[in-house]
């Protein structure tokens, strides 16, 4: 295991009678491509000055490798950024924008230039030393902006929606750079994106930001299996919501009733819940199937209903399906076209059965 | 800090030249009291007032013809591709960067020159001093007009011409609303830059053509009465509403822009 | 946009008033002036048609390059004064709170439309021998029993100089403001980031982005106050005779048309001289010319 790195204690910042962030603890640790995810405002940003040093936090502490960074400047921290908007200097071409940490700091020009001629042939941007930012496009603007920031070896990079003005392919080319750039270079990553997607593809852990607290930090994989609280599960990948009430627990299976479904749904599981409590339950689309037959099986959840609308994404497609009970409710399904004959199983319009697992439902409080 | 240290110096000055004009004392030195004297004499003075008549005329034909001939240059800039155009861009501005006493004596030979009548009745011998004016006014309404200009979407001109409308109408109903308030600064601009003009007009006026800048200025190098603080500050007022009133339709205008 | 070519009545009928205008009451009087700038006086008033440089030689005179220097010198110290002191009062406006921004512009700015005359009138009264300044200085000095002499502020030099800063200090404070508004902050924070001090950020990356706009400043305080008549006419002494005065005398007193015309054609060359720099220097050092026109 490695060591952490980057420690904070009860960080707060209000902006006059707006709290920001609010008693934020995270430990990082070195080497590791972390992420902090959320919606516009949940303060993730914020947290980020904080780290670089552009916001001073109203109270709680920040170590990096040990050392309380409170009266630590942003020019003296161990830390370097990589700006949403890049913030090339306009008047400099690409070496002296990327050599300027190293100007700073007094390293020999003759030594400036190979280190940056070395960082640019890693950032994949030999040949392009005199360009001047506005010749570049907006995947180069990235790449010297990370070069600029990593030739000073941080202990930490920190990386503001970086991918945000990159069309879509440039993004995913650029996601497997910066994964690559990290695994090679072994510099703690901290990157901040309102994009899961982004998130779940590179971070090695994700902290789920909203409303200035930390809601869930773990890796991709056990955030999406096992979101601990309703908004984590609805921002990470999409899931299925369903209204219910505690009407029974029989040692470790729990049933619930709800209005969309004359049937009860059961889940095995340890939470403390009591009887008579609003729940939701939560399922992700790719975990329910069609059932075919009049099979029931006892580990199954099931319910009835049409489909009213198909969309299409190549690889699968979602089928929009209502239930009608007491109150109406729509039901995601995503199935994997994985036969050569890619069309869709059922059409609009079919009543279906829905089946799922216990397993895969997972209950929520709020 | 040093913002308030700059207003103040910008300010004290004219604030003590208009405290001064309401003082009760022939040279104007120490305060001797509050008194209104000095502005009866001065709206009572006819040589002022016919130099205040003079510039008012004088500033409403300048921005009357600099309204004419500045909107006529923005749409030349605006709408057509001709060859030496950014020289001609540049000769536009020429009456703005050139100093004015340049541009004041080389008016007076032309004039003189081409011999120019002196001794036509009234307006018409204020001719020589407002086309002076009007050749360095236009050129600013040129500017503030193209800069409006360019804020146009050209989008809804194309969608005019799409529902059927011919280009009078397009002028009349769809550019002409958008310009309205480029063309209101420009005519207070106009009109203050004319009432303001010391050298240019300094040498195109004669003895029956003073304007107010010119009489004050011989007022001030003869006697140093309140009567000059007093004439001073009524021109100041009148500038200073009109600058006030066209920097606030500036504004309506920018938030307009924000908006869109 | 449209072509000339392809529209012709529409475009003359906005090309000619302006152009003709611009023909008759620009061009041709200073082509005059400039054609006078090369003849001779000839008697009290008359003018003959020659082609001499004499009154080019005599403007090199050093009676008259002194007042050349000392106006360029004059205008100068007014530009860095102006500079130092706008500098500072534009970044204040700009990191001033929003709602607080047009109206400290307009504050700066409303002195400007206040007549010249006027403002420098209002300075006359405020720093003669008798006026408003040397009586505070004389209540201060009497408060605290100190002998006092009235200072000569006027008639000199610096008189001169204070009269042309006050006027020409909006000219310098609103491109200042301009470039300050539009600069990127993202880009003070990246530096700091880098590790950059706070005069290695002013040294650089602050002041050669915001260079365009300092230039801009600079001329439209530095061509006016060179070619500036009333000030030093009302301001200064006999010894503060700029440019423009010399200009006038040689009009309205001496009635040397021709020598006054040399006189008025270089400081036109002058003027475009001050103008063909900095088009120069920006065009050379900063990125490409098309793209960001200060």
């Amino acid at each position: 295991m490695n060591r952490s790195i980057l420690q904070l204690k009860g960080i707060s910042k209000n902006y006059g009678t707006l709290e920001a962030i609010k008693e934020i603890d995270l430990n990082i640790f070195e080497g590791e491509f972390f992420s902090i995810i959320g919606p516009s405002g949940c303060g993730k940003t914020t947290l980020l000055r904080v780290l670089a040093g552009f916001e001073m936090p109203d109270s709680g502490s920040l170590y990096i490798e040990n050392i309380n960074m409170q009266n630590v400047p942003p020019n003296k921290r161990p830390i370097n950024m990589v700006f949403q908007s890049y913030a090339l200097f306009p008047h400099m071409n690409v070496l002296d924008n990327v050599a300027f940490g190293l100007r700073v700091d007094g390293v020999a020009i003759g030594e400036q230039t190979q280190l940056v001629k070395s960082m640019l042939s890693l950032v994949k941007l030999s040949g392009l030393e005199n360009r001047l930012p506005h010749q570049l496009s907006g995947g180069q603007l990235q790449r010297v902006a990370l070069a600029r920031a990593l030739i000073k070896k941080p202990r930490v990079l920190l990386l503001d929606e970086p991918l945000s003005a990159l069309d879509a392919k440039l993004r995913n080319e650029m996601r497997q750079e910066l994964i690559r750039l990290q695994k090679s270079l072994g510099i703690t990553f901290i990157l901040v994106t309102h994009d899961q997607q982004e998130a779940l593809s590179m971070a090695d852990r994700i902290a789920v930001m909203n409303d200035g607290t930390i809601q869930q930090v773990a890796s991709p994989s056990y955030l999406y299996e096992f979101p601990s609280n309703k908004f984590v599960a609805d921002f990470i990948g999409s899931i299925n919501f369903i209204e219910c009430q505690l009407s029974e627990i029989d040692g470790d299976i729990f049933k619930f009733i709800t209005r969309i479904s004359k049937d009860a749904f059961t889940v095995e599981g340890n939470k403390s819940l009591r009887i008579g409590q609003d729940c939701w339950l939560g399922i992700r689309p790719e975990k329910i199937s069609f059932k075919d037959s009049d099979v029931v099986n006892p580990h199954h959840n099931k319910l009835s209903g049409v489909v009213t609308n198909i969309t299409y994404f190549g690889q699968a497609s979602m089928y929009h399906v209502e239930v009608i009970g007491e109150k109406t409710a729509t039901i995601n399904v995503m199935e994997n076209h994985s036969q050569r004959s890619s069309y869709a199983t059922n059409k609009v319009g079919d009543s279906v059965v829905l089946c799922w697992s216990t397993e895969s439902t997972s209950v929520f409080t709020s | 800090m040093i913002l308030c240290c700059t207003i103040v110096f910008l300010y004290a000055p004219i604030i003590v030249l208009v405290i001064f004009s309401f003082n009760d004392s022939r040279r104007n030195v120490t305060w001797h009291g509050f008194t209104f004297k000095y502005y009866e004499k001065a709206i009572h003075n006819n040589n002022l007032i016919e130099a205040f008549l003079n510039s008012l005329s004088i500033a409403f034909f300048n921005t009357v013809f600099s309204l004419i001939l500045g909107t006529l240059t923005a749409l030349l800039l605006w709408r057509f591709r001709f060859s030496y155009k950014s020289v001609y861009e540049g000769i536009i501005l020429v009456p703005i960067i050139i100093p004015e006493i340049c541009i004041g004596i080389a008016l007076l030979v032309f004039f003189n020159l081409c011999g120019w009548p002196n001794d036509l009745p009234w307006p018409l011998n204020l001719s020589k001093i407002t086309c002076a004016h009007i050749l360095f006014s236009f050129p600013f309404v040129a500017v503030i007009i193209r800069a409006r200009l360019a804020k146009f979407n050209l989008d809804q001109e194309e969608a005019a011409l799409d529902l059927g409308a011919n280009h009078k109408q397009i002028f009349k109903n769809v550019l002409f609303p958008h310009l309205k308030p480029a063309l209101i600064v420009s005519s207070l601009l106009a009109f203050t830059l004319s009432l303001d003009d010391f050298v240019i007009t300094f040498f195109m006026s004669g003895p029956e053509t003073t304007t107010v800048p010119i009489k004050i200025y011989s007022m001030v190098r003869f006697s140093v009465t309140p009567e000059v603080n007093a004439a001073s500050t009524i021109l100041l007022l009148i500038t200073i509403v009109l600058a006030a009133i066209a920097i606030w339709i500036q504004r309506g205008w920018a938030k307009e822009v924000e908006k869109s | 946009m449209k072509s000339a070519r392809n529209h012709k009545l529409a475009f003359w009928l906005t090309f000619c008033p302006p152009t003709l205008w611009m023909l008759i009451f620009l061009l041709v009087p200073i082509l005059i002036i400039g054609i006078f700038s090369f003849s001779a006086k000839q008697g009290l008033v008359d003018i003959s048609a020659s082609w001499v440089l004499d009154n080019y030689i005599r403007a090199f005179d050093p009676v008259y390059l002194s007042v050349f220097f000392k106006s360029i010198g004059i205008a100068a110290l007014t530009t860095l004064i102006c500079f130092l002191i706008g500098f500072p009062v534009a970044i204040g406006i700009a990191s001033a709170p929003k709602s607080w921004k047009p109206v400290l512009l307009m504050i700066v700015v409303l002195p400007f439309w206040v007549n010249l005359l006027i403002r420098t009138y209002a300075l006359i009264a405020v720093f003669r021998t008798r006026g408003f300044f040397n009586f505070s200085l004389e209540w201060v000095a009497n408060l605290f029993g100190i002998p006092f002499e009235p200072l000569t502020l006027l008639y000199n030099d610096a008189a001169v100089i204070l009269g042309l800063v006050y006027i020409h200090l909006p000219f310098m404070i609103l491109p200042l403001y301009a470039g300050f508004e539009g600069f990127n902050k993202s880009l003070l924070e990246a530096a700091s980031d880098l590790g950059a001090q706070q005069f290695k950020i002013i040294t650089a990356i602050v002041l050669p982005i915001m260079a365009p706009s300092i230039i801009s400043g600079c001329i439209l305080v530095f061509i006016p106050a060179l070619g500036s008549f009333l000030t030093p006419e009302l301001l200064g002494g006999p010894s503060s005779q700029m440019i423009a005065n010399v200009i006038e005398r040689q009009f309205l007193a001496a009635n040397d048309w021709p020598f006054g015309s040399a006189l008025s054609m270089m400081l036109i060359y002058l003027t475009f001289g001050a103008l063909a720099l900095r088009y120069f220097w920006l065009r050379r050092r900063y990125f490409s010319s098309t793209e960001n026109k200060p």
